[in-house]
């Protein structure tokens, strides 16, 4: 059993927690790697994706994990909630909860909407991303990405990279990694920075060139190009030259270390394509763990225990 | 006639810190002493164990009338003042239509007058409809009543137009109030800049964005000579500029609430509890200890609340868009009497100054003392009496308290507005 009723943030769980999110994770991974993607896991149980905020790779990755565990889906967004209409979201949440259903995923533009719908269900919750706050599955799967790779987390040593201020993922990787015993440097430009790394328990620094062979892991953020306000940049041409990921910066990596980025990429930008496409680039491992890490945390948190796996 | 008896007087002001009886007749206070005897058909109401002060003023208050009667009324608002033990209260212009014409101003008094409860001093708009673009019809609102000028709920943004209204308001006797808020720095901002935006996920506001215009207007009171009034300051950088502005001799006063004395960043928890948004945001533990120390050591001049009630749907939603602000009214009192004045921390004469005395000479009222002749505007207070703050204490029409599930000791039990007894044993008349 998992020592959190709801995965709103990752700063929560403990090292335990994520252990064994992991470990069943490894086990949902061979489902879908059979022919047959489907496990009555949940079957009978109600889950209903919430996404307030456009999405599209989270969204399908929670979809395909929900109908992998036989679960009955219902899909929401914020065009076809009634939140658009004027009703509160608290009376939108008591609503589809008196249906009965087990669990919400979220997906929210704002900062603790996932809280806020706790406080207004028995159902479980799981935060699939709210506002720059946490997006506690995307940090899940990064870890899970990065122990397959290693076969640990204590004592690596993991460059966070690019617009870390509008980053919901530095919020709750950062701190999963250091509570699994890894190290993390977070590396941006000033205008990107944030204001308190030490809160996440990470050194911050503007020069991206000198933590590069030191780090295991160099975990490339988006440029959030769409939640920018004012300019925080002079120009894309020179983010590139200062902090995107090309092949010459590339070739001083660690030797087996990794880049992984969480997606979407905007190549040429913060990531140049010889880079994302290279072995050494975890993209789309990322993006395969994510279907299995998705199911883990479904099934520990709707009580997995008391079904069949298989 | 009214008579009473036993209360502990505290009036700095007449050098009064004694337990002694009161004798009220008509508006006024007839006779100050000791064992007066009451008189045949005279009320005597028992004040043993209980303090008594000049009227508590709250010079910086949100009644949304007109505009927003939804969220608070002018009448429910002074149910509230009278509630927290205030005889007065001065009301920020940002209503709906802005209180920034002479009609405006003569509305509220007339309001305030028919619910006959605590007195209502509108303060007019510094520009028209609180733009920042064109001076307000000052003259005509202090025609009217006007106690002061500020256009609260926003800085004003451009530093000639500030010139413009301080070289205005300077032909009055009159202050302009500062909301200090450089909004291109503290757009978007929901919570000090730092860790608390940092471990929550959101932008911050941070303490220069308002640093900058307070260092701002203090040099505005040098080119214009005009009085400056810079309200609630939450930052240690303020008051330090504050105290230099002062230690020049400049007409530059200040103000703090209890949100940002008693409250910090670090009450924001996980659970984003809505209440605690407020403008400016609660700050560090390191600036609430900086502004105890300038309540305690006098750099500070008042306390207000800035009581701004919203209607429970403004905060039962995500803390992004819930609307900032807490009422405040009917805990002040008791949230400065728990926290500085009983464990010692403040005297009785500091909190009246705080309270009563300062924020009457800003707003350039009568002053009201406890002596005889005086207007007679009085708080009893009992400082034994505990209580949760809840729901239930409340006669705002709002329930948006910061201080919700808080134990308090000490509130006003009684309350005077020109002889006439406003509170009643802890009920509004």
């Amino acid at each position: 059993m998992l020592s959190v009723r709801n995965l709103i943030d990752t700063t929560s769980l403990t090292a335990d927690d994520i252990t064994q999110i992991l470990d069943t994770a490894q086990s949902f991974a061979e489902v879908n790697s059979r022919a047959i993607k489907k496990v009555p896991a949940l079957r009978g149980r109600t889950i209903v994706n919430l996404f307030l905020e456009p999405s599209t790779r989270t969204r399908s990755s929670f979809e395909l994990a929900e109908k992998r565990l036989s679960a009955d889906s219902l899909n929401m967004s914020g065009s076809t909630s009634s939140v658009v209409k004027g009703e509160s979201l608290a009376d939108t949440i008591q609503t589809i909860a008196a249906m009965n259903v087990d669990m919400f995923v979220c997906r929210a533009k704002f900062a603790g909407t996932p809280h806020l719908i706790t406080e207004n269900t028995d159902a479980r919750v799981i935060n699939a991303g709210d506002g720059k706050h946490q997006h506690p599955t995307q940090a899940l799967l990064d870890l899970y990405t990065i122990r397959e790779n290693f076969g640990h987390l204590d004592g690596l040593k993991v460059a966070i990279v690019g617009d870390l201020l509008h980053s919901r993922v530095v919020g709750s990787l950062a701190p999963a990694l250091r509570t699994m015993g890894a190290e993390v440097t977070l590396v941006g430009p000033p205008t990107f920075q944030v204001m308190d790394p030490a809160w996440f328990g990470c050194e911050q620094t503007a020069d991206f060139d000198s933590v590069i062979p030191d780090v295991d892991v160099i975990y490339m953020l988006r440029v959030q190009l769409e939640r920018m306000e004012g300019a925080a940049i002079p120009s894309r041409r020179e983010y590139n030259r200062l902090f995107g990921l090309d092949t010459v910066r590339a070739s001083h990596m660690k030797e087996g270390a990794i880049v992984c980025h969480p997606g979407p990429m905007n190549r040429g930008m913060e990531i140049m394509p010889e880079v994302a496409d290279a072995p050494y680039a975890k993209i789309l491992d990322q993006v395969s763990a994510g279907v299995a890490v998705r199911m883990a945390a479904m099934y520990l948190l709707l009580g997995g225990e008391d079904n069949d796996l298989a | 006639m009214t008579l009473l008896k036993g209360a502990h007087l505290h009036d700095p002001q007449v050098a009064i810190d004694d337990v002694a009886d009161i004798r009220i007749d008509g508006e006024r206070i007839v006779e100050v002493g000791e064992d007066l005897v009451a008189c045949d058909g005279e009320e005597s109401i028992d004040c043993t164990g209980c303090d008594l002060v000049p009227g508590l003023v709250d010079m910086h208050v949100h009644f949304r009338d007109p505009g927003y009667e939804y969220k608070e009324t002018i009448e429910t608002g002074c149910r509230a003042a009278t509630k927290g033990g205030f005889t007065d209260v001065a009301t920020m212009p940002n209503t709906d239509p802005v209180c920034d014409t002479g009609t405006g101003v003569r509305y509220q008094i007339d309001r305030s007058k028919a619910a006959g409860l605590a007195r209502v001093h509108p303060i007019g708009a510094l520009t028209r409809g609180e733009k920042g673009e064109a001076l307000a019809e000052i003259g005509d609102m202090v025609m009217e009543g006007a106690a002061a000028f500020s256009d609260d709920g926003h800085g004003v943004q451009s530093a000639g137009m500030m010139r413009c209204c301080m070289d205005y308001v300077s032909q009055f006797d009159r202050v302009a109030i500062a909301h200090c808020e450089d909004e291109s720095i503290t757009a978007g901002g929901l919570v000090n800049e730092g860790t608390c935006s940092t471990r929550l996920g959101m932008f911050g506001w941070p303490a220069a964005g308002e640093e900058l215009e307070v260092s701002r207007d203090i040099d505005l009171v040098r080119l214009t000579g005009c009085a400056l009034h810079v309200a609630h300051i939450s930052t240690e950088r303020s008051l330090d500029l504050v105290r230099s502005a002062k230690a020049e001799g400049l007409p530059v006063t200040c103000e703090v609430t209890p949100l940002h004395l008693f409250l910090t960043e670090d009450d924001i928890t996980d659970t984003y509890d809505t209440n605690l948004k407020v403008n400016p945001p609660l700050r560090t533990p390191h600036d609430a200890a900086a502004l105890r120390e300038g309540v305690c050591d006098g750099s500070i001049d008042c306390i207000v609340t800035d009581h701004a009630p919203h209607a429970a749907h403004e905060k039962d939603c995500e803390f992004e868009i819930a609307s900032f602000g807490s009422i405040g009214l009917e805990t002040s009192l008791g949230l400065m009497l728990t926290n500085l004045v009983l464990p010692g921390k403040l005297s009785w004469d500091q909190l009246v100054s705080l309270m009563c005395v300062s924020p009457r000479r800003l707003l350039r009222m009568q002053p009201v003392t406890l002596a005889v002749g005086s207007s007679a505007d009085l708080t009893v207070i009992d400082p034994s009496i505990g209580y949760v703050v809840s729901d239930g204490l409340f006669e705002s029409r709002s329930h948006n308290s910061a201080f919700l599930g808080t134990h308090l000791t000490g509130a006003a039990r009684d309350v005077f507005v020109a002889g006439k007894r406003t509170l009643m044993d802890g009920v509004v008349a």
